[in-house]
């Protein structure tokens, strides 16, 4: 009788449950793809940060009065993979954009699935210039400052040493080798005095870090354009600490100032290298500590880049979706274009141009304090002051 | 001067490193023919260990104490993993126990994550060992001195071991002849299972002592697994001075190969492997592998082909296959175009592997080469889709003809290595090569032509390539070749008795089954829309393999079922959960404990059972010959 | 007119591994239709010999020819081309195929289908491979796996393969090894009527001397490497250095000795 009356109650909530789903059809979905199995120490933090958007976006009316649902998708770290989760959350989930990404060539991917079925993608991590430039479609926008931005900051700063004598370092791949490629660019634009003695490629994730230190340190550089991140980061610098690579020596490094890369080298933080980051720490604007606040009381944790990124996307894609008043993807480009709006960095704009959002980072020095390793002497670089001219632009990106 | 030593210096202690995980799967594939997959997964867990017991214990003493304890407790697991898991499945066919190590390396990934968090650990630096000794102004991290002289010393404690003690006597005999020492009498679980704890303590050890130079992180099996494995081959399976010597070759050409070729890491070791493979098929300490004894016995039963039965049930199935458009949505169209492509990706590796008995570690290469033809010929000549796909899988036959040639001169583990080495030596060209193959940005924007572009009718597209190629491989299972190529396999002696040039046999058995492998990459290249240095990647290739050995390596159409459970699992798996690796890994050790032949392999066992039942004391009824323990 | 040239011509054959003389100019000749036994006690260098003779091991110095033709380190696919077909002593056979099947493949190497793609090999002259099997009372058995089959029914599948390129000479190492006394008394009567009916030429080497001794119309005896005594089976029977060699060895004991290991 009891097992009778459980089999009906479940029924009955299956039912009630299918009810309740249908009457979901009327939310406005948002697709999120990210590499959560493969790169959990930056896709969790970025997970927390759109979590928190959600949370306050539904907690505020919604979208125009309807619910925030944001379907995410792990894609394992592979392209092929990541257009299969794209692909089912178009055509099963039937949401209205995807968003997300972390790695330049899932970016890519993702792009052109968007181009082809015609579906609105914010892209928010990939770091390549292609995905705005030489492979840029309407139907893409960029939420993260690009590899070019990041470079004409680090540029900016690092133009002005002494140093005439660089040597570089970097992951031997595309985002490596474009990082290296547009700093010496901007850098002998602006210092034609400058001379590039060595350069070294590990293979991303598997850098046999003695050798390596000491191949640069035989080339006696006076300053190292290092592009490595994550583990390799953390190899290198042990390595460099240990043999006295960065004595005396000027380092730029891209991202390393992210929480990201720069917490878990704790007390072998090396100091004095210009870099960009987040040193949520020391920035004293009211967006972010409205962010920081909320962040750290939902999750009792300080929050990274990724949280910023996470946070922002779904803001932004709500903006956009605000604007549109609809989820044809055409109309979403539309009003995506040209669009401003807040961020925990202040105000931001997806250019009309090339898709690209002016959405900055901060530049900086590293430093130890208190056995962790923290940015000093920051300041805020805004997105649109790094970008190549429009002329330029034009040039670099296809016509839709 | 002083840089060149102090450069060879580093070279040698990032061989120590190398030498110690290294010497432990060469130990442990000697005795045990175990290919160990999870080597690198124990390497990874002595790493998170002894993190953990690093940061509690404290002093030089609660250090060192901590490596060696992290070490032992990792041997432990291993001694539970060969007792729970690898013991049940010795008799199965070789290969069999990558797919088991295969699935405990894919939970391992996830659960360190869950147990230890996501962030990169990075731990104490050796007491004692913290600084650097000058060296004519330059500098010699004290702990990489410490890693040099620990190497021998292993090397040293490994040999007297072998040399001196009863144990080593019995390890070094089951490493010629496993099949003597069992008639011996030796009690050989207790001998594998020591080996396997022996074994892994050196992954572990390996691991733990990495605490003080590197980050501690959930990937880290992967990247030092594949190079072991080109470690050890170089070196000569079973040989622990190879080892040695290869991981000693390795490290130094990568150490003075970026003073001249700074971007030669990716590609060097697969590079020596390779040459040293074509030069010493053996590796460089190895010797011939004796007669390898098949375990004919598995398949006492022949292969035949379909009945008029089993056919219709067959073309029912493909039917049904074919009307999924009408009921079914675009997603569920693309899964199964996805499905059916790996379908032919699997065959054909099955092809080779059932009926070649060549087991390809890089068959991706010719899918990937497959893919890469169609954006060439669809990118920068501009052809029609119908036309690059006709064309298209040329590339992967062209390389499979160069390949193949090489490898075909193997067989066994060597024979794997070598198409593994080619794989990633054309992955990393597709990888480098930015200007031609958009490096891992890859190529984009392949889509099909309008009249295959359609969901539906890209699935049936695809599934009818899918059934062409699976009836055109089946019939060539059956025909002449076909049972040349077998004949190969079962006794090379007698198949050159009897006039049959094996190698050209098998080469063109390969060059089959890479352009078969081929037409899979291009209808992929279409179905992705985009093509990427990952269509080459081993994690496709061992996709393959492990299609393939879940279907059932002994049965003639077994990847078929095999390719289509493993991707159609994989495919939910990752779309419902983030912990997809920890349960398809929990699944693929299942099924290997459970259906030891494969999923079709044991069906037919099944059904075979029953049909011998029937008639009482036909005389069929002889038992398997059981594979030596 | 010449005379034409013995089936098989061994001249000074000589192989040593490591300053050890294995063969030492072993020279012999055998006519077609001859059944010549190759005998010696453990050691005297006969597998290599044989192996030298296919192929499968290439000699330091001489020549062997087939009916005139050069064949000294040919491979042993050559070889069996030309005609030469052979057994092993430990059997090599096709373990998952059937009994017919393993005929089926020497016919299609025969028939030169190797690369054959799309037609059926279990169709392939069925005829044929039946009449083999058949001559060597293997007719029933041509359905059942081959990884199921006693070692003898083995050994006279491979005599069945062995035939299957009509070949003018076999070389059988040690045929009989590893059967029943009885088996072995019918595969040689067996060998030699198929051998007298083909004009085949038969080598082979044996430790059963009922067996030599019945069944050759020739033995040639090797010592260490050495050719020490050519003749007909009584010559060979009464003479001293054989006496001397198989006494001193045990000959008896030897013979009995295989017997009862191998099974």
């Amino acid at each position: 009788m009891r097992a009778r009356n459980t089999i009906v109650g479940a029924a009955f909530a299956l039912l009630a449950g299918g009810m309740a789903h249908s009457a979901l059809a009327q939310d406005i979905k948002i697709g999120e793809i990210n590499s959560y199995s493969l790169l959990p120490a930056f896709t969790e933090p970025y997970r927390k940060g759109w979590q928190l958007a959600v949370e306050e976006i539904n907690a505020a009316g919604g979208i125009n009065g309807k619910k925030l649902v944001v379907v995410s998708k792990d894609d394992g770290g592979k392209p092929a993979d990541a257009q299969t989760a794209a692909n089912e959350l178009v055509s099963s989930e039937g949401v209205a954009m995807l968003a997300g990404t972390f790695l330049s060539n899932i970016g890519l991917a993702v792009s052109d699935f968007a181009n082809q079925k015609k579906v609105f993608f914010l892209a928010a991590e990939p770091l390549t210039d292609a995905i705005t430039w030489s492979k840029g479609n309407k139907y893409t926008f960029r939420l993260r400052p690009s590899n070019y931005m990041q470079a004409a900051m680090l540029v900016e700063a690092a133009s002005k040493l002494p140093a005439k004598r660089w040597a570089t370092i970097a992951p031997n791949y595309e985002y490596g080798q474009s990082a290296v490629a547009v700093f010496k660019k901007l850098m002998s634009e602006k210092r034609p005095d400058i001379q590039w003695v060595d350069e070294q490629w590990p293979p991303q994730g598997k850098i046999d870090a003695g050798p390596v230190v000491q191949a640069v340190a035989a080339a006696n550089p006076e300053a190292i354009l290092n592009v490595t991140f994550g583990a390799d980061l953390v190899k290198l610098v042990r390595e460099g600490n240990t043999r006295g690579l960065f004595k005396g020596r000027e380092v730029v490094s891209f991202l390393t100032g992210e929480p990201e890369y720069l917490d878990p080298l704790k007390d072998e933080t090396p100091e004095g290298w210009i870099v960009t980051g987040y040193p949520w720490y020391s920035i004293k604007t009211p967006e972010h500590d409205a962010f920081l606040k909320a962040y750290q009381a939902k999750y009792n944790d300080y929050p990274r880049l990724g949280s910023i990124v996470g946070y922002q996307t779904i803001k932004s894609a709500a903006a956009i979706l605000a604007k549109a008043g609809s989820t044809d993807p055409e109309k979403l480009i539309v009003a995506a274009e040209g669009l401003s709006m807040p961020s925990p960095f202040g105000e931001i704009t997806f250019r009309k141009i090339d898709h690209q959002s002016t959405l900055g980072a901060f530049v900086g020095k590293t430093a130890l304090k208190d056995g962790k390793g923290v940015m000093v002497d920051s300041s805020y670089k805004k997105g649109a002051d790094y970008l190549p001219s429009d002329a330029e632009v034009e040039k670099l990106r296809p016509k839709d | 001067m002083a840089f060149y030593v102090v450069q060879f210096l580093t070279g040698l202690a990032s061989a120590a490193s190398l030498f110690l995980v290294a010497s432990g799967l060469s130990i442990i594939f000697g005795v045990t023919r175990i290919v160990n997959f999870a080597h690198g997964a124990f390497y990874m867990i002595g790493a998170y260990i002894a993190f953990t017991l690093t940061e509690r214990l404290s002093g030089a003493f609660g250090f060192w104490g901590s490596i060696v304890l992290a070490a032992l407790a990792v041997a432990l697991i291993g001694v539970i993993v060969e007792m729970v898991l690898l013991r049940r499945i010795y008799h199965a066919p070789e290969l069999f126990q990558l797919l088991a190590t295969f699935g405990l390396t894919l939970m391992v990934e996830d659960l360190v994550v869950l147990i230890w968090g996501p962030d990169d650990l990075v731990g104490r630096r050796a007491p004692g060992f913290k600084g650097a000794i000058d060296f004519f102004g330059q500098n010699i991290p004290s702990y990489d001195l410490f890693l040099i002289v620990l190497g021998p010393v292993v090397l040293g404690i490994l040999w007297l071991l072998f040399q001196r003690t009863r144990w080593g006597v019995l390890v070094r005999a089951a490493t010629q002849d496993r099949d003597m020492v069992a008639a011996l009498g030796v009690n050989q679980k207790w001998l594998f299972t020591s080996v396997f704890a022996v074994g892994v303590f050196l992954a572990a050890l390996g691991g733990a002592l990495q605490i003080p130079r590197d980050a501690v992180h959930h990937a880290m099996d992967l990247r030092i697994i594949v190079e072991v494995f080109v470690v050890v081959v170089i070196g000569g399976l079973g040989s622990i001075v190879g080892a040695f010597v290869a991981a000693v070759l390795v490290s130094e050409l990568n150490a003075f190969g970026i003073l001249i070729f700074p971007k030669i890491s990716i590609i060097l070791v697969f590079l020596v492997m390779a040459v040293v493979l074509i030069v010493r098929p053996w590796g460089l300490f190895g010797k011939p592998e004796a007669a390898a004894r098949k375990t004919p016995g598995l398949t006492v039963n022949p292969w035949r082909p379909l009945t008029s039965n089993e056919r219709l049930a067959s073309l029912a199935a493909l039917v049904i296959a074919a009307t999924l458009p009408l009921f079914a949505g675009n997603y569920a169209l693309t899964v199964g175009s996805e499905i059916a492509i790996f379908v032919i990706f699997a065959v054909s590796l099955h092809f080779l592997m059932s009926v070649g008995g060549l087991a390809s570690f890089g068959h991706a290469a010719y899918f990937g080469l497959g893919a890469y033809g169609i954006a060439f010929l669809a990118k920068m000549a501009g052809l029609p889709m119908i036309v690059c796909l006709l064309l298209g899988p040329l590339l992967g036959c062209l390389g499979a003809a160069v390949f193949g040639f090489f490898a075909v001169q193997l067989s066994g583990v060597y024979f794997a290595m070598l198409t593994l080495a080619f794989a990633q030596i054309v992955w990393s060209i597709a990888f480098q090569w930015v200007n031609v193959t958009g490096g891992d940005n890859g190529i984009l924007g392949l889509w099909p032509s309008s009249w295959a572009a359609s969901p539906s009718h890209f699935y049936w597209l695809a599934l009818g390539v899918a059934a062409l190629v699976t009836i055109a491989l089946r019939a060539m299972v059956f025909s002449p070749f076909g049972y040349a190529l077998r004949a190969t396999r079962d006794s090379l002696l007698r198949s050159e008795a009897i006039g049959i040039d094996a190698k050209r046999i098998q080469w063109t058995a390969f060059v089959i089954a890479g352009t078969t492998a081929g037409i899979g990459g291009a209808l992929f290249a279409y179905l992705k829309g985009s093509v990427f240095p990952d269509n080459l990647g081993i994690s496709l290739s061992v996709d393959a393999l492990v299609m393939v050995l879940l279907g059932g390596v002994e049965t003639v159409s077994g990847a078929v079922i095999g390719a289509i459970v493993y991707k159609a699992l994989n495919i939910w798996l990752v779309s419902q959960t983030d912990l997809s690796k920890l349960v398809l890994g929990g699944f693929i050790m299942l099924i290997v404990v459970v259906f030891p032949k494969g999923i079709v392999g044991m069906l037919e066992m099944l059904a075979q059972r029953r049909r011998k039942s029937s008639p009482p004391g036909s005389p069929l009824l002889a038992k398997p010959i059981e594979s030596a323990e | 007119m010449s005379v034409a040239p013995p089936l098989l011509t061994v001249e000074g054959l000589t192989k040593s591994y490591g300053g050890i003389h294995a063969v030492r100019g072993v020279s012999f000749a055998l006519q077609a239709g001859e059944i010549l036994a190759l005998i010696g006690p453990n050691g005297a260098g006969k597998s290599t010999c044989f192996d030298m003779l296919n192929g499968q091991n290439k000699p330091d110095s001489g020549h062997v020819r087939l009916l005139g033709e050069e064949i000294t380190g040919r491979k042993p696919r050559e070889v069996w081309r030309l005609g030469v077909g052979r057994t092993f002593q430990i059997t090599a056979t096709f373990a998952t195929m059937t009994v017919r099947e393993n005929v089926q493949v020497a016919l299609i190497s025969h028939g030169r289908q190797l690369f054959n793609l799309f037609g059926s090999a279990p169709k392939f002259d069925r005829g044929e491979a039946g009449r083999l099997l058949e001559l060597v009372g293997m007719g029933g058995y041509a359905d059942r796996p081959c990884g199921e089959l006693a070692y003898g029914d083995l050994k006279r599948l491979e005599l069945a393969v062995a035939l299957a390129n009509q070949p003018k000479l076999l070389l059988m190492d040690e045929p009989t090894a590893g059967m029943a006394p009885r088996e072995r008394v019918d595969l040689m009567r067996l060998t030699a009527r198929i051998a007298r009916e083909k004009s085949i030429g038969v080598l082979f080497t044996e430790h059963d001397m009922d067996v030599v001794f019945e069944h050759a119309d020739r033995i040639i005896v090797l010592n260490r490497g050495t050719l020490i005594a050519e003749g007909s089976p009584a010559e060979v029977r009464g003479n001293p250095q054989v006496q001397a060699v198989y006494l001193g060895e045990g000959l008896v004991y030897d013979a009995r000795h295989r017997e009862g290991a191998s099974t």
